[in-house]
């Protein structure tokens, strides 16, 4: 069968690196990602069952991998070679669809008594996710064992499979685990209001999906987004922001929303109560450490890397940065019904085959700047149309 | 004799005409047999000994005793004087503002009085520098007065300092500088270079707080100031009246002093001197300099451009020097105003082109924003009328800017989130006034701007955008030559890349082979529309 394989080869990783920050998605071209013929994977315990992917989503997790500036504190919790590939609808033997849910928590990995965080139910905290009978990975598609939505077949817990409605179309199936993300964060967020005001950093797939996720827990003031490109305000504004500005401008609109004081340097001397930073980079954070109120949070939705920070405005307003990682079961079956209440299916804007995987990486890696959002690997069918609508 | 003014009809012999295009010039060609240009009158004389028209002016004064006999030792006496937004461009010196105070100042000092201050009108505008306040009060008044705090500006948000005189029977607060309302005589010393400035407005505006200045600064007032340099049709005077009535009832003594310069802003020598020349004069050398002047400047930065021309100081010579009761005084000096910039016209027209140049009031040594570029076109230049507007109801109005989307950080704060903000949110002025005004004028950190920086006040690019509502609410159309696109839409206005364009776009509002009327300003005219 065919897949897409990530392999240790150092120098390769290397190349991808110098490549991906020429080039955003070019590291695709020269790292160690392949696509090759591979055997059908063996299944790892009695209870996993086959899984065939018909759509499996590009993640901003996977082009940092790809393009060689994935942090190396991923080391011990991956396992080589490995299939990306986490957000997927696929089929199982007997013809069901279903969405796979990517995190390997202990039931997975066959370890009885399970961990405290698995057995609250807490999965995204697992404390096993490098041991047990399957080789170390946070998730499918970092797992040798498992394989990942990036390829034919993989193999997958039954816990790891939610089926979903006939009614909810592949292009929207797949947008519900990313969907997840933003429905975790949205309820990290209710848990820690009221807030009158919320900036969310970022109107990529992410920012747009906890955007979303925000309004739907239907709890909150006023969402003031950033957004890079035109599509992406637009879409911003359709899913619930009530203001959407450009990057540069999000410090300025904060502070006359808030009638904060401006510090030389442009430090604001009041606020946002919470800032959900869905990009991740230095440059969000550094954004979300000025326009954060005194005493307000900072909820690190995008994965930050190895950033440099200057945190003194972190130890004097007292604020704080919390990461915010994956979901739980209730958040996927939130996530479902949000995918089909907000239409989030129209965010998938390119399917590509395998074989055009460089293609397609490069083009999701440069999403915004092509009027894009999510763009996916299809494979329900060799000869399938592809969609491409940028 | 100087030329007054006058009315071009435009016929296929009539040279290009030079429009303004902010720190630039454009030729352009206009239509004949359906075009005119109205052009300015040549500056007229100026006084020949200015010092002895103002001892005249202060010893014989209307409607009041001779300034020496109201100067009494150990009295309060508090000089105001016109910020650095008049006059445009700034003129070189001696200002006449210096000129009239260090005679004010000789007879208070003659008759003892010690106690005395001065305070630059601003109302809301930015402070003046040290470098502006010396410029127009002059070296030996500055280093006699600002380092002991008797020279400063007035602030519109110090509530110790203010203080409330009453309510006009409309029910409009009066709220002036204390020191200003508690002085045994107040002198103001005004620079009339438009019809709008002086009269009751100077004291009731400049030296007034934002609670104040809100009941005529507003959308309403300027809807119904028709036009505001027409000061007997003006809602925004009356207003200013009916607040110079409760100035004067609460026992507010002012002495006012009203001064008027001529045309002469581009001098007769020099490259800037052809722009007040009427194309058909120009010289072979005079083609050469504009040539020249247009290359080099093309040559330059925009920053550097900007530089050049804030650099100009204007060699105005002084009209009139007019002092003693406000009324009295205001209109002798609006008679000269008048003298200087009315032509008359006849009738209306479909279309009003005008050139806007690189300075309106509020961008002395500062960047043209695009507010500002609004507030130029349609609050200035589309009032400068009397009688009807210039362009007929539902009409065009066409103007050259580049429009740049650029804002001076320190000068106009306010402004960018105004652009940024409410003007992505609607362009109407009433929905603006409504929903925006009191968010940014009762800003914390744009008051704290206003009052220890130099920033505008957080509500002034509301007044701009509400200078130009009667125009709004008359004009079919807007359209900017040469502007930047973005900064153009945002405005709520269509952008051409040339002027042809323009008339083109223009059709659709009014039709096919429209009547054009040119406004060629500065030099400042004015139209008394038939």
């Amino acid at each position: 069968m065919k897949a897409l394989r990530f392999s240790r080869k150092p120098a390769k990783y290397v190349a991808a690196g110098v490549a991906g920050r020429l080039s955003p998605g070019k590291g695709a071209s020269v790292g160690p990602l392949k696509l090759v013929d591979t055997d059908d994977l063996k299944l790892p315990a009695d209870d996993w069952v086959r899984f065939r992917p018909r759509l499996a989503g590009i993640c901003g997790s996977d082009l940092a991998t790809i393009d060689g500036h994935s942090s190396r504190y991923f080391e011990p919790i991956v396992s080589f070679p490995f299939t990306p590939g986490h957000e997927v609808v696929g089929d199982l033997e007997d013809g069901t669809r279903a969405v796979l849910v990517p995190v390997l928590s202990c039931v997975t990995r066959g370890i009885d008594p399970v961990c405290p965080a698995c057995a609250t139910g807490r999965t995204n905290h697992c404390g096993r996710i490098a041991f047990g009978h399957l080789e170390p990975g946070l998730q499918s598609g970092y797992c040798s064992d498992t394989g990942g939505g990036w390829s034919a077949e993989m193999v997958a817990h039954p816990s790891q499979l939610l089926t979903i409605p006939d009614d909810l179309a592949d292009e929207a199936a797949v947008m519900v685990e990313p969907a997840a993300c933003a429905v975790h964060a949205a309820r990290m967020v209710n848990a820690s209001g009221p807030h009158q005001r919320i900036a969310v950093i970022g109107s990529g797939t992410l920012g747009l999906l906890t955007i979303a996720a925000l309004r739907g827990e239907d709890a909150f003031g006023t969402i003031i987004a950033t957004g890079k490109y035109p599509h992406q305000k637009a879409l911003a504004t359709s899913l619930g922001a009530d203001q959407v500005v450009s990057p540069r401008e999000l410090a300025r609109v904060v502070r006359s929303l808030t009638g904060a004081f401006v510090l030389d340097g442009g430090q604001l001397t009041d606020g946002v109560e919470l800032v959900v930073d869905c990009v991740g980079s230095e440059a969000s954070l550094t954004q979300a450490l000025q326009v954060v109120a005194p005493g307000g949070q900072i909820i690190a939705v995008g994965m930050p890397g190895h950033t440099q920070l200057d945190l003194t405005s972190l130890w004097h307003r007292e604020t704080s940065i919390k990461g915010c990682y994956a979901y739980t079961r209730p958040d996927f079956d939130r996530a479902i019904e949000l995918v089909a209440e907000a239409d989030l299916g129209r965010l998938v804007s390119a399917t590509y085959p395998l074989a055009r995987f460089t293609d397609a990486i490069e083009h999701a890696a440069n999403a915004g700047a092509r009027g894009a959002v999510k763009v996916a690997f299809d494979l329900r069918k060799k000869a399938a149309p592809q969609k491409d609508r940028r | 004799m100087p030329r007054p003014g006058f009315v071009l009809d435009v016929d296929k012999s009539t040279p290009p005409i030079l429009f303004h295009h902010g720190d630039g010039f454009r030729l352009e060609k206009l239509p004949a047999d359906r075009s005119r240009v109205i052009y300015p009158g040549e500056p007229l004389d100026a006084l020949d000994d200015v010092e002895a028209e103002i001892q005249q002016a202060l010893l014989h004064p209307l409607e009041m005793d001779p300034l020496p006999a109201l100067l009494t030792p150990g009295m309060k006496l508090t000089i105001a004087f016109d910020d650095v937004s008049l006059p445009l461009p700034p003129m070189k010196r001696p200002d006449i503002r210096q000129r009239v105070i260090e005679a004010v100042l000789d007879m208070a000092a003659a008759a003892g009085v010690d106690d005395v201050h001065l305070i630059a009108a601003l109302a809301l505008h930015r402070r003046m520098t040290e470098d502006e306040l010396r410029h127009a009060v002059g070296d030996r008044v500055y280093d006699a007065f600002a380092p002991q705090g008797a020279l400063y500006n007035h602030d519109a948000e110090d509530p110790d300092n203010l203080a409330f005189l009453g309510e006009t029977k409309h029910g409009e607060e009066v709220e002036i500088n204390k020191r200003a309302a508690e002085s045994d005589l107040l002198i103001y010393v005004n620079i009339n270079i438009v019809s709008m400035d002086g009269g009751h407005k100077s004291t009731a505006t400049g030296l007034a707080s934002y609670r104040s200045i809100k009941h005529h600064h507003n959308v309403h007032t300027m809807e119904h100031s028709k036009s505001f340099m027409d000061r007997h049709n003006s809602e925004l005077h009356h207003s200013n009246w009916r607040m110079g009535k409760v100035i004067a009832d609460a026992g507010v003594k002012v002495f006012q002093i009203e001064t008027t310069i001529n045309n002469d802003t581009f001098g007769e020598t020099g490259p800037m001197s052809v722009l007040a020349k009427r194309e058909w004069e120009w010289t072979t050398r005079d083609r050469v300099s504009f040539i020249g002047m247009q290359k080099g400047l093309g040559l330059l930065s925009s920053g550097s451009r900007r530089k050049v021309f804030q650099a100009h100081r204007a060699p105005y010579g002084v009209t009139s020097v007019t002092a003693g009761a406000i009324e009295p005084v205001h209109e002798r000096t609006l008679e000269k105003c008048f003298d200087q910039h009315i032509v008359e016209v006849e009738g209306q027209t479909d279309i009003l082109t005008m050139g806007l140049p690189y300075i309106c009031p509020y961008n002395v040594n500062s960047i043209m924003n695009p507010i500002l570029v609004m507030c130029l076109g349609l609050g200035y230049f589309f009032n400068m009328y009397r009688g009807k507007p210039l362009v007929r109801e539902g009409g065009v109005l066409i103007m050259t800017h580049p429009t740049p989307w650029e804002f001076h950080p320190v000068h106009h704060p306010s402004y960018i989130d105004f652009f940024e903000q409410v003007l992505a949110d609607t362009t109407d002025p009433k929905v603006i006034e409504q929903k925006w005004e009191k968010q940014f004028a009762e800003d914390e950190w744009y008051r704290h701007l206003y009052r220890t920086s130099y920033a505008y006040h957080g509500v002034h690019p509301f007044y701009m955008w509400y200078w130009g509502s009667h125009a709004l609410k008359h004009l079919g159309r807007v359209i900017i030559v040469g502007g930047d696109k973005r900064a153009v839409h945002r405005l709520g206005f269509k952008a051409a890349s040339t002027l042809n364009d323009a008339f083109e776009m223009a059709e659709d509002v009014v039709g096919r082979h429209p009547t054009i009327t040119h406004l060629k300003n500065p030099p400042i005219v004015m139209a008394d529309v038939k």
